[in-house]
């Protein structure tokens, strides 16, 4: 960390070693940081030209690796909303063109899709809900020295995160269990996940026992004390459980595949498999539809293939753009607690 | 479980003893006369913090069953969805024809599982499913040190807000689904697609490239999207790692004249080698278990012989050609070989370094 954080230039890398140096000095002093001008790393990063071909490299290596993982989106994003006709044609690349909203108003009137958005929606928000609600109980009911086999029935959970007894075993069993075809098939079997309760356990472990003793002492139950003392302390890394069991169910694609075969029950995701499949049958469903209603239906606005396909991905993905930027932290988070957890 | 075990039979016995010392002192306090009143005084007093102390441990006992009882409908859930498919398991003993209930089908032992080996069709079929599956997973493997050398080199960006922006915008395409990697890459690399409109109009391409639906570098193409999805977000555990690294070990190498590249391997690169190593022999025990839905959504008729993984035959045979013993026969297979190659690794893991994985 060190290396990298003495200098707050390095936008500059490209330019010669003296200006560099210079601007360092100059922003260095307006920081209040100390400066030492026989810091040998200054010295050697001032004198090495090797370091700064490095460095250009590292730069272009990164930019054009953030590019591709950002421009995807972008590409998206722009051809839904730009003329469908340029759009359908390969010409929106770089900037939107003839911008119009219609696609979105339109792909909603595709049969099943405002169905399935509520679906996805409706199974990311109970979804989430339950398995907070199970992780933070079962964490801390298993802190719970007075258990009956506290041990046992602890290893008794988390060791279903090592085996699976396979795809079609599960199918046979949610089968059996009357679930197939119905919107419970998409929550319950993401209730109980381990990986978040060892996250939640290791959590209130750090928490000071004494809180919970001086609680009992005023004569508070475990319930009691769950839901007023550990419940609300538990919340950075409830957060963090939620993100990604949120993240989990709304991109859930499997399970719909698997267990549903009502069409009323498609979830988002699945949704978008289907129509990129066959999205050329759709447009013209949207085209009949609304030559029926609308009659007008300029050539920019009207919905082809490209355009449905790129809308209803632009969907699916939007919700993601947004919460992921304000909630990496908590994904950064959990993946480092999954990390030590043990 | 023998642990368990062996730590609770000590804690029993001296249940055992706390139950029997009280009900002996309480029976010899009941048969001693009270002679004056101040022993009788103090006699009632031990007595009662006596039968107050055994009333204590019944209700201990009583409250630790009940923190059970509060726990169970819970634990339910992972017998109705972790245990209970394992039952699922006897399907591949019979000859299962999904409307004729289980009880009717016929039982035929191993015979899916000779199947699979004693016919040559099935043979070859299920060789190039394996092939597949090695290929796959083996590029990954051989190609796991890459979000340690993103790391390091990200690490070497010195502003810290573009090293962030890198960091938010990689980590990205990890977050969204495959269904949605498939759109973008239809968006992208189909035959109408962005890649091929634009080589079209520079006039370097005459006929557009397939690049979805060709049979050729499969892997590699399925390798490429992984990584993209999962190279920036693979590199944040590292990238933790590295800010954990003592900055004095960096002072005491320039001191010693140690340039930077030095540095990293001298220094960087040892301390982030244990983390490497527990990912590493993570993935070498999900060898087996690349998951379905990338191969799912990029599986057409021309990729379908590359393309088809372990987890996705299991569908294409199970769900697709509803043979539904065959493909548990094969599930569980999988299933327990997976298990095998854990406890393999993690036993490997505890030779090597000492460290347990799992």
């Amino acid at each position: 960390m060190s290396v990298a954080s003495v200098s707050p230039a390095a936008a500059t890398q490209v330019k010669t070693a003296a200006t560099v140096q210079t601007r360092r000095k100059s922003k260095k002093n307006r920081g209040g940081a100390p400066l030492h001008p026989e810091d040998p790393q200054q010295r050697i990063r001032q004198h090495s030209h090797g370091e700064n071909v490095y460095n250009v490299f590292n730069i272009i290596f990164f930019a054009l690796f953030t590019f591709l993982c950002f421009y995807p989106f972008y590409y998206l994003i722009i051809n839904s909303i730009s003329n469908n006709a340029m759009s359908a044609a390969g010409q929106i690349n770089w900037w939107p063109s003839g911008i119009h909203w219609d696609n979105y108003g339109k792909v909603f009137q595709l049969d099943g899709l405002g169905e399935s958005a509520l679906i996805s929606l409706g199974r990311t928000v109970i979804g989430t809900a339950l398995t907070v609600l199970a992780s933070a109980y079962l964490g801390f009911m298993f802190t719970q020295q007075k258990m009956w086999h506290r041990q046992f029935w602890y290893r008794f959970v988390i060791i279903t995160m090592y085996f699976n007894a396979g795809l079609i075993p599960a199918f046979i069993c949610m089968r059996n269990l009357h679930l197939t075809n119905t919107f419970w098939v998409y929550v319950l079997p993401a209730v109980v996940q381990p990986f978040n309760i060892i996250l939640v356990k290791t959590f209130i472990e750090s928490i000071p026992s004494s809180l919970q003793e001086a609680a009992e002492v005023d004569g508070a139950g475990e319930l009691t004390i769950f839901g007023k003392i550990i419940l609300p302390m538990c919340q950075p890394i409830l957060a963090t459980v939620a993100i990604f069991s949120a993240v989990g169910q709304w991109n859930s694609f499997q399970d719909t595949l698997i267990y549903i075969t009502d069409s009323r029950l498609y979830s988002l995701q699945y949704v978008l498999y289907r129509y990129l499949n066959q999205a050329s049958s759709l447009a013209n469903q949207v085209k009949a539809s609304a030559g029926s209603t609308l009659n007008v239906a300029s050539l920019a606005t009207q919905q082809t293939p490209t355009s449905i396909r790129m809308t209803i991905a632009v969907i699916v993905v939007l919700p993601i753009l947004f919460v992921y930027p304000f909630f990496q932290r908590y994904f950064v988070k959990g993946m480092f607690l999954g990390a030590v957890k043990g | 479980m023998s642990q368990q075990k062996a730590t609770d039979a000590p804690a029993t016995d001296q249940a055992k003893a706390a139950t029997v010392q009280p009900s002996l002192a309480t029976a010899m306090a009941a048969t001693s006369k009270p002679t004056e009143s101040l022993e009788s005084v103090k006699e009632y007093q031990e007595k009662r913090r006596k039968a107050e102390g055994k009333h204590h441990w019944n209700d201990e006992k009583r409250h630790g069953f009940h923190l059970f009882l509060l726990v169970s409908p819970l634990l339910l859930f992972s017998i109705l969805f972790s245990y209970y498919p394992l039952f699922g398991w006897v399907y591949a003993f019979y000859d299962y024809q999904p409307p004729i209930p289980l009880s009717e089908s016929k039982f035929v032992g191993w015979q899916w599982f000779t199947m699979l080996w004693s016919n040559p069709t099935q043979l070859r079929a299920i060789g190039q499913v394996l092939l597949n599956t090695f290929g796959i997973s083996g590029l990954g493997i051989i190609t796991s040190f890459f979000p340690v050398m993103f790391a390091i080199a990200l690490n070497e960006i010195r502003s810290k807000w573009f090293r962030n922006l890198i960091q938010t915008l990689t980590t990205l395409p990890n977050f969204i689904s495959w269904v949605l990697v498939y759109a973008i890459a239809f968006a992208l690399f189909s035959s109408t697609g962005m890649v091929n409109s634009v080589l079209q109009n520079l006039g370097w391409i005459h006929k557009p490239i397939h690049f979805l639906d060709s049979g050729s570098h499969v892997w590699l193409k399925m390798w490429a999207w992984s990584t993209w999805k999962g190279l920036g977000w693979g590199a944040i555990l590292y990238l933790a790692s590295l800010t954990g690294i003592d900055p004095e070990l960096y002072e005491a190498a320039q001191v010693d004249g140690a340039n930077r590249w030095q540095q990293i391997i001298h220094i960087t690169v040892p301390q982030l080698l244990p983390t490497y190593f527990v990912l590493l022999m993570l993935s070498v025990s999900n060898f087996l278990n690349n998951g379905m839905d990338q191969y799912f959504v990029f599986q057409n008729a021309f990729t379908q012989e590359h393309i088809q993984v372990l987890d996705l035959y299991v569908y294409n045979i199970g769900m697709g050609q509803n043979s539904l013993s065959l493909a548990t026969a094969i599930s569980m297979l999988k299933s327990v070989v997976s298990v095998i190659l854990l406890w393999a690794v993690n036993t490997a893991s505890k030779k090597i370094r000492g460290v347990s994985i799992v």
